[in-house]
């Protein structure tokens, strides 16, 4: 088997240069890439695009690029936990442009799927549909949407063999399936990197042939944004 | 008048055996506590999981289960996991039965605004454009007025919307509604305690009373 294995984050990112287009995984603080955020934060490239449902909080996550402005433009579906971003974009210093949550998974796996756009009905009759084209098919109005696609994705999974098989964990999972197939080059951080042959092939959620570099991350913080409890 | 609790335990009445049904934020995720026992249904977070549980004790605490409010949750026995991508497939393929979530306003033809205020911070619609856009049946949980008293059932929305023609009943603090497809809030039942005159000052939109209003039955 093809052995993807990278020594570290900043192995892996060593060629992500400025003004480029990232998919980060993630669904709020559940499921980002720590390491490798962490790893471009020290590299401390600028004028990054990235699209990541949501854009950390002030101090954790996409959140610490923003805060050392390394990120040009956002493209999210919802940024409300974050006040420096708030200062930025009232600033005119960020550009963002927010998509509907279900839009932007769409256009995420038709990009990895070779689906250069597609038709949806979120947004018809709102602001999100201005510019456009909308069709009717069977009595009922739909967008049209196009395919994103990244120079690089960066995913984060619970276990991963050298190949470059992903298993996640809980929802965790979120957005990293399809952001792992719309990179041209996909780098995936695991939570234990197991040798090939480890993984049920049964239970592989994404197949390694999407991931171009793999590595044991360290030090996972996973924060909660929400701790709720029952009473 | 009905409190947040009254208005969620006024929503889980709708609730029937067998549904799958995707809760919103606020006072809708509340409508999962006054669920009968003896009903089975599903929730769906769309973060991706059918079967949200109760919120966990300090020892189940688990960051890798989330719901889409990103509150830390468990999982019911049965449920599933599975992708953003594959959550809004089963949103948008009308598979989950029923949406219940707030809106800022809903218009007599069912429009709905509730994700942007102009001037202020915007912070994105998250799913809600997939979900109005897409559910069989939406209810809405809402306040019938602002702090000022101005009414939020209107004509026409004011605010940017977030859907069209979706919404299909109201449950607010002040009455039960239901919007006619061919436009109007026809009103079905009082909040306890509260006049159909009351209702009449606090809707803007086309109200339609038909025969005596019944006051709501918990």
């Amino acid at each position: 088997m093809i052995n993807k294995v990278v020594f570290g984050a900043e192995e892996a990112v060593r060629d992500i240069g400025d003004n480029a287009v990232l998919m980060l995984g993630g669904f709020g603080l559940c499921g980002i890439p720590e390491n490798c955020i962490h790893a471009l934060l020290k590299k401390g490239i600028k004028g990054l695009t990235c699209i990541s449902n949501n854009a950390g909080v002030d101090d954790f996550g996409i959140g610490l690029l923003l805060k050392t402005r390394q990120v040009k433009k956002m493209i999210s579906s919802y940024v409300g936990e974050n006040a420096e971003f708030e200062r930025q974009l009232l600033s005119g210093e960020l550009e963002v442009e927010l998509i509907p949550q279900g839009t932007l998974a769409e256009r995420i796996r038709a990009g990895g799927a070779g689906i250069p756009a597609f038709f949806t009905p979120a947004g018809v009759g709102t602001e999100v549909a201005t510019g456009k084209e909308v069709r009717e098919f069977h009595g009922k109005k739909y967008l049209l949407e196009a395919w994103l696609r990244a120079d690089f994705s960066i995913v984060k999974a619970w276990k991963g063999d050298t190949t470059g098989n992903l298993v996640y964990r809980g929802t965790a999972r979120n957005f990293n399936p399809m952001m792992a197939t719309a990179g041209k080059i996909t780098i995936a951080e695991v939570e234990e990197l197991v040798p090939v042959g480890e993984l049920d092939p049964n239970y592989i959620h994404t197949p390694g042939i999407y991931v171009q570099r793999i590595f044991q991350g360290k030090n996972y913080e996973k924060r909660i944004e929400q701790r709720t409890l029952s009473k | 008048m009905l409190d947040k609790t009254g208005i969620a335990k006024r929503i889980a009445k709708e609730v029937k055996d067998g549904m799958y049904i995707n809760l919103g934020i606020g006072i809708p995720t509340l409508v999962a506590n006054y669920i009968p026992t003896s009903l089975n249904v599903v929730l769906q977070s769309e973060n991706g999981l059918l079967g949200i549980g109760p919120f966990p004790t300090e020892q189940e605490v688990d960051p890798d289960l989330i719901n889409a409010g990103k509150q830390t949750i468990t999982m019911m026995p049965g449920s599933a996991l599975f992708s953003s991508a594959e959550s809004f497939a089963m949103i948008r393929g009308g598979h989950v039965d029923l949406t219940i979530l707030g809106a800022m306003e809903v218009s007599e033809n069912g429009d709905i605004a509730n994700w942007k205020v102009p001037g202020k911070m915007v912070k994105g619609m998250g799913g809600a454009m997939d979900l109005v856009a897409s559910a069989k049946h939406i209810i809405v949980a809402m306040q019938h007025c602002s702090k000022e008293g101005a009414s939020k059932l209107l004509r026409q929305c004011t605010l940017p919307i977030t859907g069209i023609r979706c919404v299909k009943k109201i449950v607010s603090d002040l009455a039960v509604l239901d919007v006619l497809p061919e436009g109007g809030f026809k009103l079905l039942e009082r909040a306890p305690g509260v006049t159909v005159t009351e209702i009449q000052q606090a809707t803007a939109g086309k109200l339609i009373i038909e025969g005596e209003i019944p006051e709501m039955v918990f």
